[in-house]
């Protein structure tokens, strides 16, 4: 398999487990590149990447556009606060113009789940998706399972366990159908209100106990409570959220074996992971940042060869 | 398909051989000295020679792989897309001496992304191209080999394999009349 089965990546939901190892074996050789005192090839000098965030983003909006520039493409970024966009255009007319310009690759982040998929079919350029409401975030996704590999190596069987808003939270979804489709077993952990109803029927478990959910984990992925998504209020207060979900040093002391924390970022330091933890030697956050440049590196390279 | 043995596998052994000394003769004990074998064909051979070295010379080699897919030029139009592989160059490149190794040199458009690639480990004081089969015709670059195993004319439509084998007494080098 030297193809990617999809000309977009708009969730990991359409990608088949050979896709996800494509991409995770090709974002391995970028890592190296991107070690290298020289950290950039050639591969996409050829390429104009737009990066369209309707959304504030400060590491994935860094992390394509530092992508993009390893690969030597040429990269115009677009935010939604300084555009046309205010002036009453719609989203297609938007990004009309902007490929009129003879852009090759779209990077979008938009808050309407479902905007990627719109697009993908009225327009011609290849389409990643940066991350769609409350939809999906498949290159985070991507990233999380490539840190996990580097860390526990083959997921098959691994217990990897999702704690925290899952019912806002779009990497929640794109993880668990990555990690789903690996092999790993996924159980998810937090307030029952920020449970989805039906969850179960994705294959993954769920408990509400947290110091059970710990020891039963090797990996354990936390998630950023959104606030500003949630339009009326799922827990009492934040301090109550961190004493019966915030994941301690205290909890973790508990549990005899090491376990490996992460999180996307943005962290609320104090609400779901105090800082004892997130800067402990258990945390692989800072590499799973260093590790989105190689998958987004990755992904952008197989879906540019497809135009 | 009328498929031809250009090289059987005692004869290619002693082709292996005489590189091996005609790379002593040159580079005496290989201070200053690195071999470089390109991904992922040009490793296999590489992998031979550098073991034969270290057998003949009992001393380390400076030995790395080289990935060249991401400097190709034919990244759109070759119609597949390749497999990038590992690059391990786990040594500093400048100022020394680099032997690039590769099977099979045809067109000479590897060898250009593989002298792209490694000028981003540094600037080598020369690199010289070891080839085990030159095929003269059909060069779309100026690119030469130093070292050569066998030299052979062949049409652009055949191809040219080098098979290893399962064990090290079945490798043989096979042209193949048409493009399987």
């Amino acid at each position: 398999m030297s193809h990617l089965s999809t000309k977009h990546l708009i969730g990991i939901k359409d990608l088949t487990k050979d896709d996800i190892e494509l991409v995770l074996q090709t974002a391995k050789t970028f890592k190296e590149v991107i070690n290298r005192p020289i950290k950039k090839v050639p591969t996409l000098r050829d390429t104009t990447v737009a990066n369209l965030f309707f959304e504030n983003s400060t590491r994935t909006r860094t992390s394509f556009e530092l992508a993009a520039k390893r690969l030597s493409a040429d990269t115009i970024n677009f935010t939604y606060s300084s555009s046309s966009v205010k002036k009453g255009e719609t989203l297609l007319d938007t990004v009309n113009n902007i490929l009129a310009m003879k852009v090759d690759l779209v990077v979008m982040r938009h808050p309407s789940p479902g905007a990627h998929s719109f697009l993908s079919k009225n327009i011609k350029a290849n389409i990643i998706n940066a991350g769609d409401g409350t939809h999906e975030h498949p290159t985070q996704a991507l990233l999380d399972a490539f840190s996990m590999q580097e860390k526990v190596g083959d997921l098959k069987g691994k217990n990897i366990l999702i704690i925290g808003d899952i019912m806002f939270s779009r990497v929640a979804r794109s993880d668990i159908f990555c990690l789903k489709k690996l092999g790993a077993n996924v159980k998810l952990c937090g307030p029952p209100t920020l449970i989805p109803n039906y969850i179960e029927e994705l294959g993954v478990t769920v408990e509400y106990d947290i110091q059970k959910a710990l020891e039963w984990c090797d990996i354990a992925n936390v998630l950023r409570i959104q606030l500003e998504r949630q339009s009326i209020k799922l827990f009492p207060s934040l301090r109550e959220y961190s004493l019966y979900y915030g994941v301690n040093k205290k909890r973790l002391d508990k549990i005899k074996r090491p376990i490996i924390i992460m999180h996307p970022g943005p962290i609320n330091r104090g609400v779901e992971l105090t800082s004892d933890v997130a800067d402990s030697e258990h945390s692989i956050i800072l590499e799973q940042v260093e590790n989105g440049v190689a998958v987004r590196m990755a992904c952008m390279y197989l879906l540019a060869g497809k135009s | 398909m009328n498929n031809r043995i250009i090289l059987d596998n005692e004869l290619l052994h002693l082709t292996l051989e005489r590189l091996c000394r005609q790379l002593i003769e040159d580079y005496g004990d290989f201070s200053d000295t690195a071999i470089i074998g390109v991904q992922p064909r040009g490793v296999l051979l590489s992998d031979r020679i550098v073991e034969k070295l270290r057998i003949i010379l009992k001393t380390p080699i400076l030995y790395g792989r080289l990935d060249t897919t991401f400097y190709r030029d034919d990244f759109r139009s070759s119609g597949k897309q390749l497999k990038a592989r590992e690059t391990d160059i786990e040594f500093t490149i400048e100022g020394k001496k680099i032997i690039l190794i590769d099977d099979v040199l045809f067109t000479g458009r590897t060898i250009r992304a593989a002298l792209d690639a490694l000028l981003d480990y540094g600037r080598a004081s020369e690199v010289k191209l070891m080839a085990l089969v030159n095929r003269r015709f059909n060069r779309e670059l100026p690119i030469q080999p130093d070292f050569i195993g066998l030299t052979v004319d062949t049409q652009a439509g055949e191809v040219v394999s080098v098979d290893w084998g399962k064990d090290k007494n079945a490798s043989c080098v096979i042209i193949l009349k048409e493009k399987p």
